[in-house]
């Protein structure tokens, strides 16, 4: 495995991750410029790759004129959010909103529309009606694939970008990646580059203990949020956990989503309900950890009572779309929505801004504090930003950098820099015996379990610090046998980076925010005053883990005091009377 | 430490009358996210490599032949 080769390339953007934002961002940069080379560079294939690899079965924050506007998403975002947020880009994603499902229309991504051909929009979260189901949601990739080809983006599969290439200026030069099939290497010289590597999904041991069966795609262990570490960037509020309420040891969505609509409802193990809105948010997590600790567990995904084509109807979306093997599951287990409300569980934690907040810091045009680096989808900032986020998003950065490119030359990078790289990449493959990637993944993510999960403990997360510092030290006898083992072990190296992260960045805000999401146990008050603004974390000049307060920008939409509120009183009240 | 090799059940089942791998196919190989399957050089079949399956379906909904059968891994039935 020693002699691999480097090839090395050339082109205006690159874009890495082929998944959702990803594509849409190399279609927009085409569409803006089709002179410009824009390559993409996907992990596995971007026929299938990512989180919506199946599909979707639904959009979650679709502003559809006549059912909201830009300005109540804003608000509402907010309000989810704590305060926490950079408005001018949660104000870019929903103006961005509506022309981005014309969009996606128009290519032939279905809808859910109603007789007179108008969109059949759900109400889910706590204030406006935000939900678009797409019942025929399972050809999305198929689309974007076909976009792709149409505007002769290169596309370069099976290659794992491992470190962002920098000039000597500071700005971007490039990336470099790794065949996860020869172990060859794959240097992309680029004007611009755009992260789009999704979620940090792989950071927490599911509780069952099988290593792959996560929330998110697997392959979406936190690539980005690495690379976009080490290259110095900005990462925003990491200790704004994603964690989801999901069907226990399937771990996927349930989806009260998709059945909230329909009269489905998360209930407690007498069948009554106990917070008043199913949206995700870091208080409805709190509210369902509340429920476990106080003996009324297990929590129930309620749809029992519902009638027979209701039901059906439900089984259709669920079983045909995002995650098809729900219904596999369920047979096996004798669950039957019309006889036994499906038990559901807390998920293991991970980064995801785009069920939180937890990424790399961008602005509303999804610039990260590296020049000519952009970051979109799960891995950036903008909050709660799900799928149809992703994509308009990814069209944001893409129009950006192709503005961005006719300004500037190619540049150079530090060839020491990517000499060093490479050794670092192909040093397990150096070594006779030694650790397993396997075993080391699994130590990691196992101890992020039992120290990093809320409640947080200040003692128990600086025990997890040098844990981790131990395991880094291991690092020295990790041994691969193949190039499938190599990716593994490189993906083993990002989810310690990312455990790292998520410590140092829990450890940083003392004080409690996001519900359940920064639960501190030593820090049980939020404080609004130390605390009210981004925290963000980076490499600084000598290598260390750094972290800054950054100010929350002048809000461009006003919330009012008594709205703030809205998120902290999900439980239902007068519990005495549902008696 | 020497590393050793421990047996797995594989959740992915290829229905090898099915399969046409001999005849050039890989389509499951190619769509897997996590790059699990892999053709068998000797038997020109298809097969689960790694146990790292994420149950999520592109291999059975791709393949020409209706040859892939993904279960749910075992630990989490
Ligand atoms: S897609 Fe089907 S026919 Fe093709 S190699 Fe895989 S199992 Fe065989
Ligand atoms: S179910 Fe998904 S992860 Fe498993 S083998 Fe098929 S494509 Fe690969």
């Amino acid at each position: 495995m020693t002699d691999t080769k480097t090839e090395i390339i050339e082109a205006d953007i690159l874009v890495i991750g082929g998944g959702t934002g990803g594509p849409m961002a190399a279609i927009k940069a085409k569409e803006a410029n089709p002179g410009l080379k824009v390559v993409l560079m996907e992990k596995a294939n971007v026929k299938r790759s990512g989180a919506i690899s199946m599909g979707m079965d639904g959009l979650n924050n679709a502003v559809v004129p006549g059912y909201a506007t830009p300005e109540q998403y804003v608000k509402e975002i907010t309000v989810a959010n704590d305060g926490i947020v950079n408005q001018k880009a949660v104000m870019a994603y929903a103006t961005g909103s509506f022309p981005m499902i014309q969009y996606l229309d128009k290519l032939g991504v279905k809808f859910e529309k109603d007789g007179s051909g108008e969109y059949n929009m759900r109400k889910v979260h706590h204030m406006g009606t935000y939900v678009l189901p797409m019942p025929d949601g399972h050809n999305v990739k198929k689309v974007l694939y076909r976009q792709l080809r149409r505007l002769q983006v290169a596309v370069t599969n099976r290659y794992m970008a491992t470190r962002l290439l920098k000039a000597p200026d500071g700005r971007i030069a490039g990336a470099v990646g790794v065949n996860t099939r020869t172990s060859d290497f794959l240097v992309v010289k680029a004007k611009a580059v755009v992260l789009a590597c999704g979620a940090a999904g792989r950071l927490g041991l599911p509780a069952s203990g099988y290593m792959f069966g996560t929330y998110e795609n697997a392959a979406n262990c936190g690539d980005g949020y690495a690379m976009a570490y080490h290259a110095g960037a900005q990462l925003a509020n990491l200790e704004c956990y994603q964690i989801n309420p999901l069907i226990k040891d399937y771990n996927g969505p349930s989806c009260a989503y998709v059945t909230g609509p329909f009269g489905g409802y998360t209930a407690n193990n007498k069948g009554d309900r106990f917070i008043e809105c199913d949206y995700w948010s870091g208080q409805m997590m709190l509210e369902f950890w509340r429920e476990l600790q106080s003996g009324n567990g297990p929590v129930y995904l309620k749809m029992d009572h519902l009638a027979e084509e209701t039901i059906s109807e439900i089984e259709t979306i669920l079983h045909t779309n995002e995650r098809p093997s729900r219904g596999r599951f369920h047979e096996r287990r004798g669950n039957d929505y019309r006889k036994r409300p499906v038990e559901m569980h807390i998920s293991e934690i991970g980064f995801c801004s785009g069920h939180s907040a937890s990424g790399v810091w961008v602005d509303e045009n999804a610039r990260t504090t590296i020049p000519g680096l952009y970051a979109v989808g799960d891995m950036a900032s903008v909050p709660h930003n799900y799928m149809l986020g992703a994509f308009v998003n990814g069209g944001i950065a893409g129009r950006d950098a192709a503005e961005y490119c006719a300004n500037v030359e190619l540049t150079d990078y530090d060839e020491g820099y990517l000499a060093a790289e490479q050794e670092r990449v192909l040093a397990p493959t150096r070594r006779e015996d030694g650790l397993t990637p396997n075993e080391m993944e699994f130590k990691t993510r196992r101890l992020v379990n039992d120290y990093l999960e809320p409640p947080k403990v200040t003692a128990k997360m600086e025990i997890a610090q040098r844990r981790f510092a131990e395991i880094r030290d291991d690092l020295s006898e990790l041994c691969v046998r193949d190039p499938h083992e190599l990716l593994r072990a490189l993906e083993m190296q990002t989810i310690l980076d990312c455990a790292d992260m998520a410590a140092a960045a829990s450890l940083y805000r003392t004080e409690s925010r996001w519900g359940f999401y920064h639960l501190r146990v030593d820090h049980p008050e939020t404080n609004d005053d130390e605390w009210f603004c981004h925290t963000v974390l980076y490499k600084d000049e000598q290598g260390r883990m750094a972290h800054a307060k950054r100010e929350v920008d002048p809000y461009v939409v006003a919330v009012e005091a008594d709205e703030m509120a809205a998120y902290h009183q999900l439980r239902v009240k007068t519990p005495a009377a549902a008696e | 430490m020497p590393i050793i090799t421990q047996a797995k059940s594989a959740a992915v089942v290829i229905d090898d009358a099915k399969c046409i791998a001999e005849k050039g196919c890989t389509v499951c190989v190619d769509v897997c996210p996590l790059d699990i399957l892999a053709i068998d050089e000797g038997r020109k079949k298809a097969f689960m490599k790694y146990d790292e399956c994420w149950y999520c379906m592109p291999c059975e909904a791709d393949c020409p032949t209706g040859a892939v059968k993904v279960n749910i891994p075992y630990l989490l039935r």
